[in-house]
């Protein structure tokens, strides 16, 4: 069972989430967006939408300290086990309370607005779920485990995250997931269940931050021959029908 | 020099009647979907009034075009890129909904099922946004024809500074209509607050376009554009603006909204422009010198060092010909009559308007005195300060010597042709008086009040060689179940998404377009779902769908009420 779990799963749901994007963005490039609904109300979205990815940007970053920076790593640089916990929680802590109260106005807003809850799909529903209840499990993880050492002290640094990198070597130990609290179990599964339902949901637009902004020209050309990645006209250039050059 | 093609328009205003034909056939080819209820690519404004959407030209609230920082270097009024980025999750300078209006249906199921009763049954109006029934509050065109002026006109943007001069009581008001459009804009901002980088300038004919491929509704663009002519579909997440009707453009017929339009009052033609100058052109100092500083960008096309240039950059001949033959040239540059829109956005807009006289002339005839006298006329341009300064305001951030000598010229034009209609002996000092010699004002009235459809519209069709790159000319087996396919839009990842479901822009290809306009015959169109196709149609004969079937014709009906009776 562990080795499904924690070995077996893991891969499908990775799988599923570099295929699923693949072909998303094959399939649906212009399905591909924000799904804004900041045109039926703005005042709370103005709190609730920066609270939450902010917070949850922080949130990311916390994971990529904790999960791929080896605990052998801050140990070389002279951070000691207490300052990395100290600067972890001081910085995951605010980070994680901006995401859950902006999910929570996020939440309330959809569900009270009239436009903005019709606008949302049973997708979006199941989604909300999944990522609102991996949310609450790893502040729950962070706040008992690490703040109040409910259930004794569970250094993830030993456990969570040396499993986390094996999945990249193709050598997971499912014993580490295995001893780990019942709490960061429950946030690996259903993480896991988040990124393979990534592809499918409105999430996808994580990856079209547009970073590129930055530095293009502000005004952009384009000829009335040039669709990058297609041929011309409204449709996809079907096989077989590619033009002439 | 950069020698670009740009497709323009200008709108003589003097003959806009505010019927609105444009707005309500552009709506029917293009934005009668859902998520685009309340979207009008063309929309006709009472001025003074609000607009669409309310109060859209005040930009120290809505933040759009652009504003030179104290460097003088230009920049984007909303903010820089890293602003934008910071802001994406939310943007503070979007119009909400109510800015627009809540778009509305009515429960026509009410009538058609309601039992006899002693009380007619009423068609509630329904949102279209929650399906709850709404109390109708604002529209598109709430204060059309001054309706609620005193309330509504007096917050009119454009009335500051001259607001204590203008009394709004209906017997003194003066007003006039406002058809828009995009302006496809030399230098576009929305373009450039889109942080994906989906809007885009074409190269070959300048016509601002959003991919909707590349689009993913951060919205930034609708800010950008300080005359809020891109709209954002909340159905789709994506944004939607008005295309030029570019597929229609492509093979060399008008746009919707110009072949409609029943005061034959648009203009297009292309403007050829030099498109180095434009940056700094939009970065002149000073407000009043942007309308000289946008004339000083486009190119004579009549230079021979400018169609040297032109070939060279691969303009095509026969389309610097078109920009010799263009009206908006013709109106722009020979004759002068035409002025930007809201120069001081600094976007270098590319639709432009002939200022109506009207105003001056109504006021005139009122007193009893000869409205068709020069000398009134230019006298009263003189004393009418409020219809001028008004009109600056609109078209020369606040400069009211071009729009005095413009209105000069149109009233010259006036009194001159009216010697001439009457039989009398033209005087030559009235165009002499504007500047302009007697055959410069005959031409001049020719093309403003006379010119043909293809003098009006002068469109050089883009070329076979690039033919492979229209949208009208799908190289697959065009059109199968297009409209079985538009009844279930819904895709499996919000509206629209997925392969398929994206409906295609034209759906009629190069070959029939070109055979459908250069026929002499009636040619049917439109579909067998009764949806008539406006996009397509060209003004011959009407299309399929387009009015009901006659009685006689649909089958099964004789036999129902022979047996019936």
């Amino acid at each position: 069972m562990s080795t499904f779990l924690w070995v077996i799963y893991p891969y499908i749901c990775l799988a599923v989430f570099v295929v699923g994007h693949v072909w998303r963005y094959r399939y649906d490039k212009f399905g591909w967006t924000t799904r804004s609904s900041q045109l039926y109300e703005s005042r709370l979205l103005r709190i609730g939408s920066p609270l939450f990815h902010f917070g949850m940007l922080g949130v990311v970053g916390g994971h990529v300290l904790g999960l791929l920076f080896p605990q052998d790593w801050t140990d070389a640089v002279g951070l000691s086990h207490e300052a990395y916990h100290v600067i972890a929680l001081a910085g995951g802590i605010p980070a994680g309370i901006a995401a859950v109260v902006g999910l929570a106005i996020l939440v309330y807003r959809r569900r009270t607005v009239g436009p903005v809850f019709s606008a949302t799909t049973v997708n979006d529903k199941v989604m909300y779920a999944v990522l609102g209840t991996v949310i609450v499990l790893g502040m729950w993880n962070t706040v008992a485990g690490s703040l109040f050492t409910i259930g004794g002290e569970y250094n993830y640094r030993d456990g969570v995250s040396p499993w986390f990198r094996q999945i990249f070597w193709f050598q997971p130990d499912a014993s580490l997931m295995a001893a780990a609290p019942v709490g960061f179990r429950l946030h690996a599964f259903l993480a896991f269940t988040l990124i393979a339902m990534w592809p499918f949901t409105r999430l996808v637009h994580v990856f079209s931050a547009p970073l590129g902004y930055l530095t293009r020209p502000w005004i952009v050309y384009r000829s009335r021959d040039e669709r990058p990645g297609r041929g011309t006209g409204t449709r996809a250039q079907k096989r077989g029908w590619e033009k002439v050059q | 020099m950069r020698p670009m093609a740009q497709m323009a328009m200008v709108m003589n205003l003097d003959k806009c009647i505010g019927c609105h034909t444009c707005s309500v056939t552009c709506k029917q080819a293009w934005t009668n979907r859902s998520g685009m209820e309340y979207v009008w690519f063309n929309n006709v404004e009472t001025r003074p009034g609000l607009g669409y959407p309310r109060g859209y030209q005040d930009q120290e609230k809505w933040k759009g075009g652009w504003t030179l920082t104290k460097g003088g270097r230009l920049t984007l009024r909303a903010g820089g890129r890293l602003n934008k980025l910071l802001n994406i999750f939310s943007n503070p300078r979007m119009p909400a909904m109510s800015d627009y209006y809540e778009p509305w249906t009515y429960d026509y199921e009410t009538l058609l099922t309601a039992p006899a009763q002693q009380n007619f049954p009423v068609a509630r109006p329904h949102s279209l946004i929650s399906g709850k029934p709404v109390n109708i509050e604002w529209s598109a065109n709430w204060d059309d024809d001054l309706g609620g002026s005193l309330e509504h006109a007096a917050k009119d943007p454009m009335l500051k500074g001259i607001e204590d001069k203008v009394t709004f009581e209906f017997d003194q008001t003066f007003m006039f209509y406002l058809p828009r459009i995009c302006e496809h804009c030399l230098n576009p901002s929305c373009a450039a607050s889109c942080p994906s980088g989906a809007i885009y300038k074409r190269e070959e004919d300048g016509i601002v376009l959003v991919d909707q491929d590349r689009c993913r509704g951060w919205r930034m663009c609708v800010t950008g554009c300080p005359y809020k002519k891109v709209y954002f579909n909340h159905k789709t997440g994506k944004a939607e603006k008005c295309t030029f009707c570019y597929p229609r453009i492509e093979v060399g017929i008008p746009t919707v909204c110009a072949e409609t339009c029943v005061g034959r009052l648009r203009y297009i033609g292309l403007m050829l422009y030099d498109a180095d100058k434009v940056l700094e052109a939009a970065s002149v100092e000073d407000d009043h010198d942007l309308y000289e500083a946008q004339r000083s960008v486009f190119l004579d096309p009549f230079d021979p060092e400018v169609q040297r240039e032109a070939e060279r950059a691969g303009i095509p001949g026969d389309w610097v010909a078109a920009a010799q033959r263009s009206p908006v040239n013709a109106l722009i540059n020979t004759y002068k009559v035409a002025l930007p829109l809201h120069p001081e956005y600094r976007t270098m807009p590319m639709v432009w308007y002939i200022p109506p006289l009207s105003p001056v002339v109504d006021v005139v005839k009122d007193t009893g005195h000869d409205a068709e006298d020069s000398d009134n006329l230019f006298g009263a341009i003189d004393a009418l300060r409020i219809p001028v300064e008004y009109l600056a305001n609109l078209f020369t951030a606040g400069d009211t010597g071009p729009v005095d000598a413009v209105l000069r010229k149109l009233a010259a034009m006036r009194s001159y042709m009216r010697d001439i209609n009457l039989g009398r002996d033209p005087q030559a000092h009235i165009p002499a008086a504007v500047g302009m010699t007697e055959e410069e004002m005959y031409d001049m009235f020719r093309l403003l009040a006379l010119a043909k459809y293809d003098e009006r519209y002068v469109i050089p069709t883009a070329h076979a060689e690039q033919a492979h790159g229209l949208e009208e000319l799908a190289t697959d087996c065009p059109v199968t179940g297009y409209d079985d396919e538009l009844l279930d839009i819904s895709g499996p990842f919000g509206e629209g998404s997925g392969r398929g479901n994206a409906t295609p822009v034209a759906i009629e290809n190069f070959h029939m377009l070109q055979q459908r306009q250069t026929s002499e015959t009636l040619v049917g169109g439109g579909s067998s779902a009764g949806r008539v196709n406006l996009l397509n149609w060209d003004g011959k004969g009407a299309p399929d769908g387009m009015f009901p079937t006659s009685r006689a014709d649909r089958p099964g009906e004789d036999e129902a009420e022979e047996s019936g009776s």
